[in-house]
């Protein structure tokens, strides 16, 4: 339970929005273990329940994979959990997140994007959360803080939902939103109640009704178990989409369900960001199309599940398409190039990628004009490289 | 319009909540796009630090560090020694320093305003572990410096963000937006 909250508008960090949005859900149990940059997350909550706003139940753990345990723990128990983590925790609550998904368990976590050593970075890079594309969470990216509170409430409405029941990872960029403040408008506990209904787990522990769930089993059902994950991710799609409509006409921000087209309508060429570089692409994208350049733009908001239908759409209409990527897969290129390419797969247009801004190094205007300016020639003449590394000393673009 | 306002200081000293309280303050006085943030170091108590602000009466879509402020803000002009404060400024731009020195004992090619910041913190009894704390002094005036944000609006943003302490901040902060010399 918490205490009545009215709609306000404030000016807050992104951790602070993390916060806040667990705390509008009324989860019942947080179990995290601090590392910077997401610390004020697990502080700012531990305050919420100090000063009594909420009656969660605060678990302080030993380590991250305990954490994760807890949050698996409590929500098999019939709670709503939430947890948040970076970089090396989140690499920790590996072997966890694979539980949390084949159970089914709607946790929702919120991780702050942060480079995962070596060396030491506490800054921005998607090296943390792109690994963990496997294990069965929804993944989503956030451009601003008010994305990051509104998200948080949508987390717990799609993982939720019947036909999805995994669980919801929403990334924000490290220090770039995370430290950040901004005017974020957050909705009374009202309406989120309206929006977002009490937690009906499906299957409960219970000491009346003794059970124990994710024993062994043998290879006679699990396959059937990774299919219907695999169909539950599936289906995702289309109830990201319903919520976030929902969303929108409750709240009146639209966020467009798994992607947002920028400009895109007539343009020639199309980048696809991640994350807080978006915001700067769309100030990029409109000086360029002032100068009549017909470029467009995609906002990648969710990894998992991939939306390769609705890149695909607007691949079918572009001469050539880039996507930006804060981490490598080395020797293979970005996370989000490998999956674009195979989402259009057969197409007839160059796609490249561009990496920019990996270990946190500041992503200005000028690089994403690189990127275009790359894309804009190379709807003229067929490219010689398909990776770019933008602003790295050694290479030459 | 986009006002981009760089902070320079040593860490304790507050300037990232000078930037914060400017982003509050902004908003509170009409403002639609607010932003600040800290500059990604590592900070350690003494060590230069930088806090950024943006301002516009447009939303800011804008995510990358400043590099080319309207006005620089000096907490401790100590670090004049060892960073160009100057760094990237716009032709017309303003360098507001604590000092009790007038802007014309400074020779920066560029407006200079200076506010004996240290001494308004004293006398107001703003200080962490008996170090003068000269962030709120500061913004003040600043504020009296830039067009679209309120002194009113700053100490509500004190008030909201301070609780007990708000009072003297408040009180440093008009202050300080008195005395600023131009």
């Amino acid at each position: 339970m918490i205490e009545k909250l009215p709609a306000k508008k404030m000016v807050i960090t992104g951790d602070y929005a993390a916060a806040y949005g667990a705390l509008l859900c009324d989860v019942d149990v947080v179990a995290a273990y601090p590392i910077t940059p997401q610390t004020l997350i697990v502080e700012e909550f531990s305050t919420f329940v100090n000063d009594g706003i909420t009656d969660a139940e605060f678990i302080m753990v030993e380590s991250e994979h305990s954490a994760m345990s807890a949050c698996i723990a409590a929500q098999a128990a019939g709670a709503r959990t939430f947890t948040a983590t970076s970089s090396q925790g989140l690499a920790l609550m590996h072997e966890m997140l694979f539980v949390a998904s084949a159970l089914r368990l709607p946790v929702v976590m919120a991780v702050v994007n942060r480079t995962l050593a070596a060396p030491i970075g506490i800054w921005c890079e998607h090296n943390d959360s792109m690994p963990e594309r496997d294990s069965g969470w929804i993944q989503m990216s956030c451009e601003d803080n008010q994305e990051v509170l509104d998200m948080i409430i949508m987390a717990y409405k799609i993982g939720e939902n019947k036909d999805v029941l995994l669980p919801v990872m929403p990334c924000l960029d490290a220090f770039i939103l995370s430290h950040t403040v901004e005017p974020v408008e957050a909705p009374s506990s009202d309406e989120v109640a309206e929006f977002l209904p009490k937690y009906e787990p499906q299957a409960i522990l219970d000491p009346d009704k003794p059970m124990a769930i994710g024993t062994f089993t043998p290879p006679e059902y699990i396959q059937e178990l990774r299919y219907q994950t695999h169909v539950a991710m599936e289906k995702a799609k289309d109830v990201i989409k319903k919520v976030t409509k929902e969303f929108a006409s409750k709240f009146g921000r639209d966020y467009h369900g798994l992607i947002e087209e920028y400009r895109c309508d007539d343009a020639d060429v199309v980048l696809m960001t991640i994350g807080t570089v978006t915001g700067t692409a769309r100030e990029v994208v409109d000086e360029l199309r002032q100068k009549g350049k017909k470029v467009g733009l995609i906002k990648l908001r969710f990894y998992r599940p991939f939306p390769a239908e609705e890149i695909r759409k607007i691949a079918e209409n572009v001469e050539a398409f880039g996507v930006y990527d804060r981490a490598i897969s080395y020797g293979s290129g970005g996370p989000l190039f490998i999956e674009t390419r195979h989402a259009l797969y057969g197409l007839d247009l160059p796609v490249l990628n561009f990496l920019a801004g990996l270990g946190g190094r500041d992503v200005v205007k000028g690089d994403v004009e690189k990127m275009y300016e790359i894309l804009l020639k190379a709807k003229e003449e067929k490219p010689k490289e398909e990776i770019y590394w933008i602003g790295t000393r050694g290479v030459e673009i | 319009m986009l006002k981009e306002i760089i902070f320079y200081g040593r860490g304790g000293q507050g300037a990232v909540t000078a930037a914060n309280l400017l982003a509050s303050a902004a908003l509170k006085s009409g403002n639609r796009g607010v932003q600040a943030f800290p500059f990604f170091g590592a900070e350690r108590r003494g060590a230069p630090v930088k806090a950024f602000a943006r301002i516009s009466n447009e939303e800011i879509f804008l995510r990358s560090q400043i590099k080319e402020p309207d006005i620089v803000v000096v907490l401790d002009t100590g670090i004049m020694d060892v960073i160009d404060v100057t760094a990237g400024l716009k032709k017309d731009g303003i360098i507001l320093l604590n000092s009790y020195k007038k802007p014309v004992d400074f020779s920066f090619p560029y407006k200079v305003a200076t506010v004996d910041a240290t001494s308004i913190a004293l006398k107001n009894d703003i200080r962490v572990g008996g170090i003068p704390v000269v962030n709120t002094p500061m913004v003040g005036a600043l504020v009296r410096i830039l067009n679209g944000v309120k002194l009113e609006a700053l100490k509500e943003a004190i008030r909201e963000r301070f609780g007990k302490i708000a009072e003297k901040n408040e009180r440093a902060v008009e202050e300080a937006y008195n005395k600023v010399i131009l």
